[in-house]
């Protein structure tokens, strides 16, 4: 409780999450003019648990989490709002301070392990140039260490392989790799960013129960990018649904997947083959493409896809952008009421 | 590694002898007699026949050619001029003397202005290009630019004339450069070439501010440079480490191909500076009709753009673990 009322002691901090996101706002300059790339988002994430981040691309999930880590391009990107980890504000936070927390405190592991990797150096060596930075450890003790962890993720002949370089390792190994680099130094929190996307289906699966096992192990928290329902479903704890910049809906895996309340999160589950459906029902995308962040349309951003825009009142959908309501718990950003959303769920599974 | 040298060396040897051959079939189509040049200005038609027997000119083509490339590993006898020890590239039309040594005695002139101008444009040519890189878009990156666009633009004969006319004459900044042997006077052996080393530099910098500067900004959109930076590394590490290590081989291919250039003679510099390197003794050869040494020169510049070659192949798998599995 002592981390509680620290943080309340605060001024200017709300909310008492291990992260805490509020109002963050993105935005880019280009030739074009301003991209709001994230345009209000905030969200919470709790020790020990995954948040999943789900949405279309360019739905600001990756701009998101780059943010975090402070690897926006500072001249060219503005930031706004607020991102508090436990008492310590990253918006704002110096070089030298976002350094210190990066890799140590807070990790990442990228989409492509192939590519994220340096080519030019063994994967002991990277793994355990983390550690020196950080823990000021020996040449050895980095040594050792990588060994530790290339073991604990997974890879045999650990003490052999340390010496060798990325493009001697398997792509699935390699995200074994890019995960033991990222928790080397224990972080508190990791951000995912699509880590199993370049993977072929069962070597996600074992990634994604990689990372499962290892939060057990050390309870670091961990934000999971992705735009595959199927990896939510098998990972993650909470779900944010992402839309133009900004939460279209949030709760538990099970409330978003099974009770969803948004028209986007339905789209996007109808939008799923599943195994056992026959094959002659097609597939049911939505209609449309994500909005240009350049000139987002007014309103809700998701209505010029919307089948439910009469439903709701157009006047409503095109005047101003819904917030998340309830603003705790399972929440979702639409217009329409309770009742309907009840109804339209009811025939959408009908459907199926 | 050994197989990669081997194959590389044979290849490189064959390389040679083909263009060894090309250039001497080449000469003989040129119409001048080399036996009257060597002869001298009054020539008698008996001592121009003994001067054409002395120098193996009698011969058929064919003949005198793998006689001379059989010179060179075993040495050869000349009638009337004498010995003329292995490696044995001829005896000078022009002075007689066997032209391996007057290589060897100007070899030190050129290898000293191309290590001097080398260092000179590897440091700050890349050097300008990473500092362009980093500010891209910035007042730094746009004089880096403008600088390298006139540095490419600008010949040596043009910007060595004006410099040894206001820096040594006008203004006497610096003394009129001479080589002195590094041997001798490491200090007098810098002065006396600072200025051709710096006007050659000029040249070549701009190409590798360019190469530099575009590969970087490539570089420092990689995604393990983003990598390096979400574990914490410090943006000098990220740069010096990370980045810099993608750029190396594109330099390494510029690099090799520009000293082995250099080695085979920078004709113009050592023309403008007055300096006595291969570059000024290959264009007398040239004008003397000099077969021997015409050849020599030609060998050389063909040997040092083929080993450099391999050198920089071999340095690509020191740079990139990747090259190392084929």
């Amino acid at each position: 409780m002592t981390a509680v009322t620290l943080s309340d002691a605060r001024p200017g901090r709300r909310g008492d999450s291990f992260l805490s996101v509020q109002d963050l706002r993105v935005s880019f300059q280009t030739e074009d003019g301003v991209v709001r790339a994230v345009d209000g988002l905030s969200f919470e994430v709790e020790k020990g648990t995954t948040l999943g981040i789900v949405g279309e691309s360019g739905s600001g999930k990756s701009v998101t989490n780059l943010a975090i880590l402070g690897l926006h391009d500072p001249d060219r990107t503005e930031l706004g709002g607020e991102i508090w980890f436990e008492d310590q504000e990253l918006i704002g936070a110096s070089r030298t301070a976002m350094e210190r927390l990066r890799g140590d405190r807070i990790a990442m592991i990228f989409q492509d392990p192939l590519t994220s990797l340096s080519p030019y150096h063994t994967v002991g060596r990277q793994i355990g140039e983390v550690y020196r930075k950080h823990k000021g450890a020996s040449k050895k003790e980095a040594r050792d260490r990588a060994i530790e962890m290339l073991e604990r993720v997974g890879i045999p002949h650990a003490r052999t392989r340390v010496d060798d370089y990325p493009h001697h390792f398997s792509g699935g190994m390699r995200q074994r790799v890019m995960i033991a680099m990222a928790l080397v130094c224990d972080p508190d929190l990791l951000i995912a960013d699509e880590p199993t996307t370049a993977l072929d289906v069962t070597v996600q699966a074992q990634v994604l129960d990689l990372l499962k096992d290892l939060q057990q192990q050390t309870g670091t928290a961990i934000i999971l990018i992705t735009h595959d329902l199927g990896v939510i479903a098998r990972a993650a704890h909470q779900v944010l649904v992402m839309y133009a910049g900004r939460a279209a809906e949030r709760g538990t895996v099970r409330e978003v997947l099974t009770e969803p309340r948004h028209p986007y999160t339905w789209g996007l589950l109808s939008s799923i083959p599943r195994l056992g459906a026959p094959v002659d029902v097609p597939l049911t995308p939505i209609r449309g493409t994500p909005p240009s962040m350049l000139a987002p349309p007014p309103g809700c951003p998701f209505h010029p896809r919307c089948d439910y825009v009469a439903a709701a009142g157009p006047q409503l959908c095109t005047g101003e952008r819904p917030d998340l309501s309830p603003a705790t718990g399972h929440g979702d950003a639409c217009y329409l009421t309770r009742a309907q959303k009840q109804e339209f769920l009811g025939q959408i599974k009908g459907r199926q | 590694m050994l197989r990669f040298l081997t194959r590389r060396t044979l290849g490189a040897a064959v390389i040679l002898v083909i263009i060894a051959a090309v250039t001497f079939f080449l000469f003989f189509a040129v119409p001048a007699d080399p036996a009257r040049l060597a002869c001298g200005k009054v020539c008698p038609p008996e001592t121009l026949a003994q001067a054409r027997h002395n120098l193996g000119l009698d011969q058929p083509l064919f003949v005198q050619f793998v006689t001379w490339l059989a010179g060179i590993f075993a040495g050869r006898d000349y009638e009337g001029l004498g010995h003329c020890p292995a490696p044995c590239l001829g005896f000078s039309f022009v002075n007689h003397a066997p032209v391996f040594d007057t290589i060897v005695d100007r070899m030190p002139v050129t290898i000293s202005l191309t290590i001097g101008s080398s260092v000179i444009f590897l440091l700050f040519g890349v050097g300008a290009g990473i500092i362009a890189a980093l500010n891209q878009g910035r007042p730094l990156d746009k004089i880096a630019s403008v600088a390298s666009l006139i540095g490419a633009s600008v010949q040596i004969y043009f910007v060595g004339t004006l410099a040894m006319y206001f820096l040594v004459y006008q203004w006497n900044v610096i003394e009129r450069p001479r080589y002195v042997p590094f041997t001798d006077n490491p200090l007098q052996w810098a002065y006396g070439l600072l200025l051709p080393w710096v006007v050659l530099a000029i040249i070549f910098t701009a190409n590798y501010t360019r190469m530099a500067r575009s590969t970087m900004v490539e570089q420092l959109s990689e995604d393990y440079v983003r990598t390096a930076r979400a574990k914490g590394m410090s943006s000098r590490t990220v740069i010096l480490r990370f980045a810099l290590r993608g750029t190396l081989t594109p330099i390494a291919t510029i690099f090799g191909v520009d000293v082995a250039s250099l080695i085979g003679g920078a004709i113009i510099t050592e023309t403008t500076f007055s300096l006595q390197g291969i570059g000024r003794l290959s264009i007398q050869a040239v004008l003397n009709s000099d077969l021997p040494m015409l050849m020599a020169t030609v060998l050389l510049a063909a040997a040092a753009i083929v080993v450099f070659n391999v050198i920089v192949d071999a340095l690509y798998a020191v740079i990139d673990p990747r090259v190392r599995l084929s």
